[in-house]
């Protein structure tokens, strides 16, 4: 069978025929495979749905109890057969839960990486390169001007910033799920062990973090503080919030944003950030190349980000390789909050 | 350089002016001898190498990237430099360790100021291999000489005082006698050494600045007390001749910030031909007649001055105060006394370059305020239409630096409003960022039915917060599109937002679409009144520009 056979892209999302789902569907299917919890990739009203149970768990948190008719958890390394193809699941280093779908059908093997990052994260388990024949990426960062750096050396400079302001308060934008954690986890990495404050909006999922044993230190609503509390102090928040009136509340705030997007100027200022910090969940461009080598697929579909780089890169390499037209992905990244578009995926 | 490449990307970002300041203090405290001191002179200016062309950038990449990878990259990033510093791909060097440090600010500049042409694109490779995203950024920034990081050299010397909590008058007062790195600056700053001793024959003395008058200031003024001059359109500066050790006159013109540009007016300098030190207005004068501060344009920020420019726009220096006279300091006298002795050096100098500025007679603020509205009639002649104001000083007020309370006051005449219609909007920066306080603003042109509105000015200051509120809230609900941080807003002729924008002049531009650009817009009154088809039409401020006197639109609006 060839492999456009097996997976195709259809409105709904990736289809696939001889297994009868989709993977990461944006409309409501009757079998969906989801990679991982963020609100483009995972949407309510599902018929069945595969995923990892902290994937499952997020959905529930976000969607309420019946999100779908039912729910299946699987285990990275797990192996499930669905009509004619097996899919395994395998660790995408993106976020809390996140997976890469590897579908074998009649000895071809394609993985749909989803979103993925071979970045070290203390807030999920790391990325896995899997073998296969054809290999699905993502292009969130596929330009060769986006190489994240190291994200400790970027914490530093967001302490440096704390200790040389200390009647300011620091305000970090940082996506709610995923994003906010690792900030959080890095800051605890980094030595800083004072209270860390939270905006409304991402109490619920940071404390399922914790729940899921992953340490964060001590945190604390920003709500009801008062101003003078906050100076000196660090505040995560939904980066939308941040040049919103809510930052009305804080003592003369520097506003900083932790965001792939953060490498290129123009990007940073666009948003009035004041203090960019360059942490992303995505691969860069030198994550992106390395992983397509090491899976040693002949073959490469990129999807949603900067196809264009990424497919002539490829081909410079001798491999096949083509855009997937895949619609209503968002990029966490770039800013724009499930809090404040609930559902609808963020800004492309 | 990565100390310095930290410094300079977070005050890219650093909207105000007091965590700039704390950032390069601190910068300064941190850093050592001599990177710190050629940190400071790339902040004021005062590195000088050659600066590589953006051609040779270019190149560089050329040899090391894939030009397909290149351009999508360039086009997403939009800047050559940063283009470069993000995509440069580090290559290892046949060296005996594989990391070598990255070279410090200090190699960098001493190596630029001696290096050969041809060894530079080699040597800027090394670098390039060395540093990372951030350090070669900051790196090209240097080299190409377009740092644009919105710090002057004011601010710079300001942080560098501040080290040993002095004021940047201090600095100022010897900074010309300086030179990088600034050793024994940073000595006497942190209280290891002498106070540098100003040597340089003709130094730069900090100006003195005037406070804008408002109507109510004028009821605890008396008449008696103060002197008025004309407030000329032209600039700042000041003259200063001085003899070397040798006994040769060494003579400079400085703007009023201290920025030498004695090279711009070479015609002036032989002029100047007494030791002392002359606070005045640089004019440009043709058969006798003060020129437009357009005119005067042509001779500023020019690279070379050609002898057509000179006969075309001669320079010419309007005196109103005298700071040091051969070797003796004025500036602790009355200005009374002081405008006395200006008097007669300027007949001294007997020069027909350089004049005294006027006193204008009077004896009640009625009389000054009707000279003010017409200064023909009272004394400027027919040079009234580079008269931009009146300036108040005080016969008792000595020659302090800055902008002391109460001493010299300056009362401008009515700036010229049209009204605009609002068109776009952007957040501004720090305390105004969750605020759309930036606009753009439009004037119609072309056939009356079907007039189309043309951008010709942004305005970002003016209103007060209760009005920033208002446009804030009629920018929100009145978006029409978004692109990135920039809102437009509706503007057709029966629905939008007219504003009124007081300007201070107004002269050609071929940068701007509709072909004016505007001096110091800013938002004088909210027209919500007004439907926007009643707005001012671009012929408006077509006929401003040709008109001799501007005053004719300030009586018509």
């Amino acid at each position: 069978m060839r492999p456009q056979d097996i997976l195709t892209p259809q409105p709904a999302g990736l289809a696939c025929k001889p297994g009868g789902f989709h993977i990461d569907p944006v409309r409501p299917v009757e079998r969906a495979v989801i990679t991982h919890g963020h609100s483009d990739h995972a949407r309510a009203g599902h018929g069945a749905v595969l995923a990892t149970q902290e994937t499952l768990d997020m959905m529930r948190l976000r969607y309420g109890e019946n999100f779908a008719r039912s729910t299946q958890a699987i285990r990275y390394g797990e192996e499930v057969r669905l009509g004619d193809v097996t899919i395994k699941f395998h660790p995408a280093g993106h976020v809390l839960g996140s997976a890469q779908v590897a579908v074998t059908c009649e000895g071809t093997r394609i993985v749909a990486s989803g979103d993925y990052k071979d970045a070290p994260d203390p807030t999920c388990t790391p990325f896995e390169v899997v073998p296969c024949d054809v290999f699905i990426t993502e292009a969130t960062f596929g330009l060769p001007v986006f190489r994240h750096g190291d994200a400790a050396v970027q914490i530093e400079k967001l302490l440096a910033s704390a200790k040389l302001f200390p009647e300011r308060a620091h305000l970090v934008g940082a996506y709610s799920l995923g994003k906010a954690q690792r900030v959080i986890a890095l800051l605890r990495a980094a030595g800083y062990d004072a209270p860390i404050y939270l905006h409304g909006a991402m109490e619920k999922i940071t404390h399922y973090y914790q729940s899921r044993g992953i340490e964060l230190g001590e945190l604390k609503a920003v709500k009801g503080v008062k101003k003078a509390d906050l100076a000196g102090t660090i505040t995560l928040a939904p980066p939308s919030a941040t040049s919103d009136v809510w930052t009305r509340r804080f003592p003369d705030p520097v506003t900083a944003f932790a965001s792939g997007w953060m490498r290129v100027r123009a990007r940073a200022r666009q948003g009035g950030v004041e203090l960019p910090l360059v942490i992303s969940d995505h691969a860069d461009w030198d994550g992106l190349t390395a992983t397509i080598k090491a899976t040693n697929a002949g073959e490469i579909w990129v999807t949603h980000g900067q196809e264009d780089a990424l497919v002539h890169w490829c081909k410079t390499q001798g491999l096949s390789a083509r855009p997937l037209d895949l619609v209503g992905y968002g990029d966490e990244d770039s800013g724009e909050d499930e809090v404040q578009v609930s559902g609808e995926g963020g800004e492309i | 350089m990565n100390r310095f490449a930290e410094l300079l990307d977070r005050l890219a970002y650093e909207p105000g002016r007091n965590n700039k300041l704390r950032l390069i203090t601190s910068y300064f405290r941190t850093v050592e001898d001599p990177d710190r001191g050629y940190a400071l002179a790339a902040l004021t200016g005062a590195l000088s190498f050659k600066h590589a062309k953006p051609g040779l950038i270019r190149d560089l990449i050329a040899e090391r990237t894939d030009p397909t990878l290149f351009a999508l990259s360039y086009d997403y990033v939009g800047d050559l430099s940063e283009t470069v510093a993000l995509m440069w791909p580090k290559q290892s060097h046949d060296r005996l360790h594989n990391n070598p440090p990255p070279p410090t600010l200090t190699e960098v500049v001493t190596t630029l100021r001696t290096l050969g042409k041809t060894e530079i694109p080699r040597q800027l490779s090394r670098w390039l291999d060395d540093l990372d995203e951030t350090g070669r950024w900051a790196l090209l920034k240097l080299v190409t000489g377009a740092m644009r990081i919105g710090i002057s050299a004011r601010l710079a010397k300001t942080a560098a005082a501040a080290l040993g909590d002095k004021d940047a008058h201090d600095v100022e007062l010897i900074w010309p006698g300086l030179t990088p790195p600034y050793l024994d600056l940073f000595a006497w700053l942190e209280g290891r050494g002498e106070k540098p001793v100003n040597r340089d024959p003709a130094p730069f003395r900090p100006v003195m600045l005037a406070h804008a008058i408002e109507d109510a200031d004028f009821a605890n003024l008396n008449p008696a007390d103060y002197i008025a001059e004309w407030k000329w359109d032209g600039i700042r500066v000041q003259a200063v001749s001085g003899r070397d050790p040798q006994g040769a006159l060494v003579t400079r013109l400085y703007s009023r910030s201290g920025e030498d540009i004695t090279k711009s007016f070479p015609d002036l300098l032989p002029s100047l031909h007494l030791p002392g030190a002359i606070d005045g207005e640089l004019l440009v004068v043709r058969e006798g007649r003060v020129q437009s501060f357009n005119v005067l344009q042509q001779r500023l920020n020019r690279k070379a001055v050609s002898p057509k420019l000179i006969r075309e726009y001669p320079a010419h220096l309007r005196a109103y105060d005298l700071l040091g006279d051969d070797e003796m300091d004025l500036r602790e006298l009355s200005f009374a006394e002081r405008r006395k002795r200006l008097a007669a050096f300027v007949q001294r100098l007997d020069d027909s370059r350089i004049d005294l500025s006027p006193a204008i007679a009077f004896d009640s603020w009625e009389l000054l305020a009707a000279a003010r509205r017409d200064p023909a009639s009272v004394g400027a002649g027919e040079d009234s239409e580079a008269v931009e104001g009146v300036m108040l000083k005080r016969r008792d007020a000595l020659y302090l630096p800055g902008r002391p309370k109460g001493q010299w006051w300056k009362w401008k005449r009515d700036p010229h409003v049209i009204d605009a219609v609002l068109m776009y909007a952007q957040r501004g920066h720090g305390k105004r960022s969750s605020y759309y306080s930036d606009y753009t603003f439009g004037v119609w042109t072309g056939a009356e039915d079907d007039a189309q509105l043309v951008p010709v000015g942004k305005a970002y200051f003016g209103f007060t917060d209760e009005e920033l509120m208002q446009i804030d809230r009629f920018v929100r609900r009145n978006t029409t599109e978004k692109f990135g941080p920039v809102r437009q807003v509706v503007h057709e002729p029966d629905q939008g937002l007219v504003i009124e924008v007081a300007f201070e002049g107004l002269q050609r531009s071929t940068r701007h679409k509709s072909g004016v650009a505007m001096r110091f817009p800013r938002i004088s009154r909210l027209r919500w009144d007004k439907p926007p088809r009643e707005a001012d039409r671009l012929e408006t401020l077509e006929r401003l520009l040709k008109s001799p006197t501007t005053s004719e639109l300030t009586e018509s609006g």
